[in-house]
């Protein structure tokens, strides 16, 4: 093993990334454009479901259940309806998700016979939004239904009042339910995993294109000199790239960071090993660039996106695509990112995630640094 | 004449476009295995249905309501109780170590609150690392605390005074879940699936075509050929037209067979809808290969517009909880239309008179970006 060959190696390829200037600048700014996007645009708590009422009563009674409706912030009232075809208008046409119909006679039923009944027509087809919609709807009925009880038991002197349950939730580590600190890590992770895969993924699938690849087969240079000095220019940006985003999201965005910057440091090498290694294998076997660029999106940016546990709960999956989430590092990050930034969970408590990723990591080193062999077609 | 001279010209553009697409198995295989494995993978990973959500359960007031209470939870399919739990540090180490995501504490003396018709609290302890995950638990709790309470009311008043049961009013809400009922959140994504991924393949595969010519310097040879540029671009484009068209029909047939959404609407409407939308991703690639000099960049690039898109796409996110800022630009992504028309087309099954609005969008956005393309097109030469 020759430094001397490496550093040379490394040379060519810093000269070749700040040749690219526009690259480079992407590839910064990037995190950045990411994590405000994702900060200010994604939301998984679905405030604001959309509403449509039709009030068919037109009572006192109907007016005050329409009033807790119009007054939360889980709703917000779209649109008033004078007739049901509408309302089922405005739902086939994705306008409202929710659509609340108070039926004729709904305040005298509720005083005659004591019981009365509003319906909720529901958009299902996002079956997330329409299950928290089902449930802010059930809770304004049932406040609605506890204040007309409380109020005939009063004027009817009856039975001692009934006890309700709530339950006091201590939420641990995300207290305001923030969004926005659950996505974070979450972003870090797909940012890092697309920006060192595709860093690395054209790299030698370009030299073999233009040709110069050929010359280099022509020096004495060793295969895991070619590696080590490809990669390791890539390393910095990596971990610039992570640095940038982590110091955004807790100076901009406030994320509570209660773990170790050593150990997100730590894993963060670790991970972009994993990445970085992905693509320089993809670019190996590859030789066109165009192949290469869709094997780097399909191995990165979808699993990392989908079957890291950033959106989508790992543990609800079905069983097989549970086991197919341990071949993606990103699935580790993840959780250790989270518990990093909002747990703060020490080092010794993570060490499946940890050793997870360091095997990933070395398995796709040593893959890519077999699959690569100086010999012409 | 002359436009059988050009058709001519544009059939050996496209005899040879189809063999440099189709010469190298990498890319061969490219085109057809990554859009079925992915299907399949993401039309499992994506749901966000919550179940079975893992629990810790510390009574201590081992009474029969108590105990009444717990089984609430055991008998819903939304919890299941993973660990036996003696101390208040066992709940907190649970959580701590992601065993259980919701660790419940019964103080000893809530069953004797209950029967004197205080309001009782209950101490829940929720891990909120996963905002989602923690709010739709919080939920399911509620309603089973409600539900508990209510249940126990009614017991009692019944045995106290059986006519106040009579007369109490009641106020109940029917829900009617419309289009899913069974609330099955893969209904609801696998078709959101199908517009990411021909928005991955068509931009990309079209915006490397381009530049590759420029990179390896065959476009400069095409250029004193008497092809024109219009011709150029029709025949750079047309194969990943098609090739785009084969693997939404392709994805779409496993959405219908394997996953078993439901298709209620008309195909030639989803024809219709897929044909602008790959326009409109057509345009974006050509668009990319206009400002990218090497595949490097065309890539970069691409992947600058990929993600931003995919976010404001409403694919995972519920578009109306976005700021408003965000709603409004959304409305320029042709990936917002087409998701939001896929689902629409899958699960309502509504027609154009609906769905013109996504339509009009994208249409809108195809001949804007084509049009810069071939203008731009024409400067990036000289």
């Amino acid at each position: 093993m020759s430094w001397r060959r490496i550093a040379a190696v490394m040379r060519k390829e810093i000269v070749q990334i700040r040749r690219d200037r526009r690259s480079l600048l992407i590839i910064l700014a990037m995190p950045l454009a990411q994590l405000l996007l994702n900060g200010y645009a994604v939301n998984l708590d679905a405030r604001h479901v959309p509403l449509c009422l039709y009030d068919r009563d037109r009572s006192q009674a109907s007016d005050d259940l329409l009033a807790h409706f119009r007054a939360t912030d889980s709703f917000d009232v779209v649109h008033v309806s004078d007739s049901y075809a509408d309302l089922v208008a405005h739902i086939d046409a994705s306008a409202c998700t929710v659509g609340v119909v108070i039926p004729t006679r709904f305040s005298e039923r509720l005083r005659t016979e004591g019981h009365a009944a509003v319906q909720a027509l529901v958009d299902a087809s996002d079956s997330n939004t329409a299950s928290l919609g089902m449930g802010y709807a059930q809770g304004i009925v049932q406040a609605y239904a506890g204040g007309v009880q409380l109020e005939w038991q009063q004027r009817h002197g009856g039975a001692a009042a009934a006890s309700t349950i709530a339950f006091e939730p201590r939420t641990l580590f995300n207290e305001e339910l923030e969004s926005m600190a659950n996505i974070v890590p979450g972003v870090i992770a797909l940012v890092m995993a697309v920006v060192g895969s595709f860093l690395t993924s054209l790299t030698v699938a370009r030299e073999w294109e233009r040709g110069t690849m050929e010359q280099l087969i022509a020096t004495p240079i060793a295969p895991f000199e070619i590696q080590i000095g490809k990669l390791i220019p890539y390393y910095a940006v990596g971990i610039l790239d992570t640095a940038i985003c982590a110091g955004v999201a807790v100076t901009l965005f406030h994320v509570p960071f209660r773990g170790s910057w050593i150990v997100l440091f730590g894993c963060s090498l670790l991970f972009l090993a994993a990445v970085l290694s992905l693509g320089y294998y993809i670019s190996v076997t590859s030789r066109s660039q165009v192949a290469a660029s869709q094997f780097a999106m399909l191995t990165t940016f979808l699993p990392t996106m989908l079957l890291s546990g950033f959106i989508f709960p790992i543990d609800q999956m079905p069983r097989v695509v549970q086991w197919i989430t341990w071949i993606f590092p990103g699935r580790y990050y993840v959780s250790i990112l989270r518990s990093v930034f909002l747990k703060g969970t020490p080092a010794s408590l993570m060490l499946e995630p940890i050793a997870g990723l360091a095997a990933i990591a070395m398995i796709l080193t040593l893959l890519a640094g077999r699959a690569f062999h100086k010999r012409l077609a | 004449m002359k436009f059988r001279q050009a058709l001519g010209r544009i059939r050996h553009l496209l005899k040879k476009e189809f063999i440099q697409t189709l010469r190298d198995p990498h890319t061969r295989f490219v085109l057809i295995a990554p859009p079925i494995i992915q299907m399949l993978v993401f039309g499992y990973a994506a749901t966000m249905e919550i179940r079975h959500v893992p629990m810790a359960v510390l009574d201590l007031d081992r009474t029969s309501e108590s105990r009444d209470l717990v089984e609430r939870f055991t008998g819903s399919r939304y919890f299941e109780i993973r660990m036996p739990a003696a101390s208040r540090q066992d709940l907190r180490d649970g959580i701590d170590r992601g065993d259980v995501l919701v660790a419940l504490e019964i103080d000893s003396g809530f069953a004797g609150r209950l029967r004197d018709g205080h309001r009782i609290s209950v101490q829940a302890l929720v891990d909120s690392s996963n905002s989602n995950t923690a709010l739709v638990a919080l939920g399911y709790m509620n309603q089973i605390g409600a539900r508990f309470a209510q249940d126990y009311a009614r017991d009692r008043a019944g045995r106290i005074a059986p006519q106040v049961l009579m007369t109490a009013p009641q106020v109940a809400l029917e829900t009617r879940p419309w289009f899913n009922e069974g609330l099955e959140s893969r209904w609801y994504f696998v078709p959101g699936v199908i517009g990411n991924l021909m928005m991955m393949m068509v931009m990309t595969l079209t915006a490397f075509a381009v530049v590759r010519e420029r990179e390896i310097g065959t476009l400069e040879q095409l250029m004193v050929t008497p092809v024109r540029r219009w011709e150029f671009i029709v025949g750079k484009t047309v194969p990943f037209f098609l090739i785009g068209l084969f693997d939404a029909a392709l994805i779409a047939t496993i959405g219908t067979l394997w996953f078993g959404v439901p298709f209620r609407g008309s195909v030639a409407v989803l024809g219709i809808g897929i044909v602008v939308f790959l326009f409109a991703a057509l345009g974006l690639g050509l668009f990319l290969s206009t400002i990218a000099a090497t595949q490097q960049q065309a890539r970069n690039s691409a992947f600058f517009f990929t993600m931003p898109m995919t976010t404001l796409s409403g694919f995972g996110t519920p578009i109306s909880s976005m700021p408003m800022v965000c709603q409004h630009l959304s409305y320029i992504n042709p990936l917002r239309h087409v998701v939001a028309l896929l689902r629409t087309v899958y699960l309502k099954g509504v027609g154009l008179d609906v769905l013109w609005r996504d339509l009009a969008p994208m249409a809108v956005f195809a001949v804007v970006m084509l049009s810069i393309s071939i203008l731009r097109f024409r400067k990036s030469l000289e």
